[in-house]
């Protein structure tokens, strides 16, 4: 439990905390789709402050989680082959494949580095002509401008040994899968202000009118997500369903339109798999046929990759809400952070080990 | 991971021209930032940098109340490649 004087705006946690308190007349759930949030709210302890009344709801958005383990294995089946330097970012490291990680490929002598860039990447490319440099290019939104950069850099360069194995998924479609689900309870959206520092609020005009569902936009200190959930609250208990920017210090409206070209410059929309959910249709981009030299999959002739799952993690109701991490009878036993059965559990941001890692129940 | 980090732009360089690159300062570490996206950034600005891209121009406060967020709470080991994960 952590005590109010410990939050950097204490006055203000109290302040959302009463206003929530006062407004609020019935039951209401909630979901915080990224994992950064969910790392927050439970890091922080905001979930032991929130009023009883306040159901939240970890969703699917941590891309380290969601990438299939069938996507995990193509890399490591790249990493292996020979002059092959195959780069990634770093929370990419230890997520198990079906037989081992990245790590573990590296140790077994595959050329696999860790970079805090795609664009590092091309550098690598330029320096080994001699080698094949893929960059397995994980991420949402905020991320997909990095890695079409890289591409179109790459190109520039005139390069023929960088390409990308493109796992890129998407927030708006993961969100409308979550409320298709027969037993969701989802009422209100708290949505990713990095994703939107991208994309804008545009991307979610849609689901909030036809869903009918209200969505505001946070950034992810514990005043911004507490502000947030005042706002969600507040149309909750009003009737409405509106689109809202409480982060609008940080995200503009549109987004940023020259990323938003470069990611339509190299991508296209397909469907994809999503640990622990399935797949979802128009859910992720891939890279378009024009830059098919470019595009891992093609280059290598991989196919799609092959769903692999244990069949012990219920990470389809932990993201849809249904179920909380500590209702699993692994978690924490046979499921932990080293060993980790399913999606929520791969990377600190999941829900699972975001539980596993900061909440008394558990230590 | 899909953190975005905000710097102060210490210096900017064109390569070839074309591509603009800044060293960003993020407390104790500089790193290399691409501005493809933020044409108008200049030296002295805020950027929120993700993986090596700058995808907004932040203010001043914002950016030093962000930083100080993620120092704390173990949001910069994007940074470091390395100890992620």
């Amino acid at each position: 439990m952590k005590f109010l004087h410990e939050y950097r705006d204490p006055e203000l946690v109290q302040a959302y905390l009463s206003e929530i308190n006062d407004l609020i007349s019935q039951d209401w759930t909630l979901m915080e789709f990224c994992g950064g949030q969910t790392h927050s709210l439970v890091k922080n302890g905001l979930l032991d402050i929130l009023p009883d009344k306040i159901h939240m709801v970890h969703g699917p958005g941590c891309p380290v989680c969601v990438t299939p383990l069938g996507m995990i294995d193509q890399a490591i089946e790249l990493a292996m082959a020979k002059d092959v330097i195959l780069c990634s970012f770093g929370d990419m490291l230890r997520v198990p494949g079906s037989e081992k990680s990245l790590l573990e490929a590296r140790g077994a002598g595959g050329d696999v580095r860790f970079l805090y860039s795609p664009m590092e990447a091309v550098k690598i490319a330029q320096q080994n002509p001699d080698k094949e440099v893929i960059f397995f290019a994980v991420g949402f939104e905020t991320t997909a401008p990095a890695n079409a950069l890289s591409v179109l850099h790459a190109q520039q360069y005139g390069l023929r040994n960088y390409s990308i194995l493109s796992s890129h998924i998407l927030v708006p479609p993961a969100m409308e899968a979550v409320l298709d689900d027969d037993k969701s309870q989802i009422q209100g959206f708290i949505g990713a202000g990095n994703v939107c520092s991208v994309m804008g609020l545009a991307a979610y005009e849609d689901i909030v009118v036809r869903r009918e569902i209200p969505l505001v936009v946070t950034g992810f200190e514990p005043v911004d997500l507490l502000q947030g959930i005042l706002m969600l609250v507040q149309q909750l208990e009003a009737g409405e369903a509106k689109l809202e920017n409480q982060y609008a210090r940080v995200v503009p409206w549109d987004g940023n339109p020259m990323a938003k070209q470069v990611i339509q410059k190299v991508f296209e929309i397909t469907d994809r798999e999503w640990r622990g959910i399935g797949v979802l249709p128009n859910s992720g981009w891939q890279v378009k046929p024009e830059f098919k030299d470019f595009d891992a999959t093609k280059k290598f002739g991989l196919g799609a990759p092959a769903p692999k799952e244990s069949g012990e993690c219920i990470a389809g109701e932990i993201l849809t809400g249904q179920r909380k991490p500590k209702d699993c009878p692994h978690f924490g036993k046979k499921c932990n952070p080293v060993t980790p059965l399913g999606a929520p559990m791969v990377s600190s941001e999941g829900a699972c080990a975001a539980y596993y890692h900061f909440t008394e129940a558990f230590s | 991971m899909c953190l975005a980090i905000p710097g102060k732009i210490k210096s900017i360089t064109s390569t070839d021209g074309m591509i603009r690159t800044a060293k960003v300062v993020f407390g104790n570490i500089i790193k290399e930032a691409f501005l493809d996206m933020v044409p108008n950034a200049k030296e002295g600005d805020y950027v929120l940098v993700h993986a090596g891209v700058a995808i907004n121009v932040v203010n001043e406060l914002e950016a030093k109340r962000t930083f100080s967020y993620l120092k704390r709470y173990g949001g910069l080991e994007d940074l470091i490649p390395e100890k992620a994960g």
